[in-house]
């Protein structure tokens, strides 16, 4: 579980996060929804501390992340993989060479048994006689499924995945999302997804909350939203907005 | 950068593989500068002595303490800065502005000590290696100009180069191609590592990272003749 703590977040004399608090559950898929400039990715990137926030706590699972120290945290970040925007897949190396990368890292297995868990990761998203080929060989929605393969390498409890539809075709976004979908109940992970897709959110969605301006405005899940849009007016044009969209 | 390394043998690796890409892939460019540098250097001496009164081995003499102390670590670093300074800004960039460097943070790899680091060493390890190169084909080129054109002889232009030869010439030579190695790959690894935006600011990088790399090198050159040919 991850819990953030009123979090503030400035960019020079801009204030991007305003007092933030919000709760993401184990082993299910938490979706971070609200227009674009409006805090998600900011949000995404304090709790995977690429940005440290003004102040605040960020616990996973009861560790201030904020507050540790360099080893400590890096021990944390062994727990936390990280679906980027853009894939984030190195081009030098090859689709097995990036799964196998954190492997290689942080992991003491023997070259076999790398191998066997890159074969695993890669089966387990449906991908299959790619292993040779470099990231600019492969379409987008396979760029998707080996960086989840490689967010998934090492034993993760903590998935986070930035706009994991972008750039894919309606039919690709719904295979990504069932997957993202099976992987997280299958490993109980903590997954947070920053989506525009309203269709992932009723899909797969088990607790959402509405980012607007750097606040969250609302929270609960799927079943809730219809009353949220009744309470919320802001989520409601949001929610309207991405249908037409 | 300085963080102790997440594997060892992965960053003796990397080392290893920036010393190819740097190293040989290099090596053409240098030795055909380095040829053509000692070539010229005769041609124009010896259409420079006009006096009868002044032998010939003089020439020699030239063309190797210029290509010792000069033209080969000046010259072939300046070179280096435009082909390797250009690649690492560009390759450190364009790892910037596609996450890829997020990426290696959020795993909990140092960005830095992974990709700069490596490039670093791998260039003050080689840089020197491809001076001691570029001396040796200047002064090869500037014999064989001497040769073919009939300008000076085998052995006027071989006891010219060896009658003032010192061996702290070499080693300053070795101390300039040693910091502006440092030089070539801190600078770019540094401009490509805070690249923001997009191909347009790669670019940028990359442009930035030569014309720095280029004036710190003119800079440090004067410098370290001021303080050790004095």
């Amino acid at each position: 579980m991850i819990e953030l703590k009123h979090i503030n977040k400035s960019f020079d004399d801009k204030q991007v996060l305003f007092d933030l608090s919000a709760t993401f559950h184990s082993g299910k898929n938490n979706i971070i929804i609200g227009a674009s400039g409006g805090g998600k990715s900011v949000m995404m990137k304090c709790m995977v501390v690429l940005e440290k926030p003004d102040s605040g706590e960020i616990l996973f699972d009861g560790r201030d992340i904020v507050s540790l120290e360099h080893q400590e945290m890096r021990d944390v970040r062994r727990e936390i993989g990280m679906l980027f925007q853009g894939t984030a897949l190195f081009d030098s190396l090859t689709v097995e060479q990036n799964v196998e990368f954190p492997l290689k890292m942080f992991s003491k297995m023997s070259p076999a048994e790398r191998k066997e868990r890159v074969n695993f990761c890669l089966a387990r998203v449906n991908l299959d006689e790619v292993n040779g080929k470099f990231p600019s060989e492969i379409s987008g929605g396979m760029k998707k499924r080996v960086g989840i393969a490689r967010a998934i390498a090492l034993d993760i409890k903590y998935l986070f995945c930035d706009e994991p539809n972008s750039g894919l075709d309606p039919i690709t976004s719904r295979v990504i999302d069932e997957l993202l979908n099976e992987i997280t109940h299958e490993f109980q992970i903590t997954n947070i997804i920053n989506s525009h897709d309203m269709k992932t959110v009723f899909d797969i969605g088990d607790h959402i909350i509405f980012i607007y301006n750097g606040q969250k405005w609302w929270e609960g899940n799927k079943e809730e939203l219809k009353t949220g849009q009744k309470e919320v007016k802001e989520l409601d044009e949001f929610i309207k907005a991405s249908y037409f969209e | 950068m300085f963080y102790k390394p997440e594997r060892i043998s992965i960053y003796f690796a990397r080392i290893f593989d920036e010393m190819v890409k740097i190293g040989i892939g290099s090596l053409p460019i240098v030795a055909i500068i380095s040829l053509f540098i000692g070539a010229v250097t005769t041609v124009q001496t010896a259409y420079q002595l006009t006096s009868g009164l002044i032998a010939k081995s003089v020439i020699g003499t030239i063309v190797s303490d210029s290509s010792m102390l000069e033209l080969a670590p000046t010259i072939t670093c300046l070179v280096l800065a435009g082909k390797v300074g250009s690649h690492i800004a560009s390759e450190i960039g364009t790892m910037r502005v596609s996450e890829q460097i997020d990426a290696l943070d959020v795993m909990g790899i140092n960005g830095a000590g992974y990709l700069a680091m490596p490039k670093i060493i791998a260039g003050i390890i080689m840089i020197p290696l491809l001076n001691i190169i570029a001396i040796t084909l200047s002064i090869y080129g500037g014999y064989m100009a001497g040769e073919w054109s009939g300008i000076v002889s085998h052995d006027q232009f071989i006891s010219g180069a060896r009658s003032t030869f010192k061996g702290y010439t070499l080693f300053f030579s070795m101390i300039k191609s040693f910091t502006f190695a440092f030089i070539i790959t801190s600078v770019s690894s540094f401009h490509g590592f805070y690249t923001k935006g997009g191909a347009l600011e790669v670019g940028e990088a990359s442009t930035k990272a030569v014309v720095y790399s280029a004036v710190l090198i003119l800079f440090f050159d004067y410098l370290l003749a001021e303080l050790l040919l004095k």
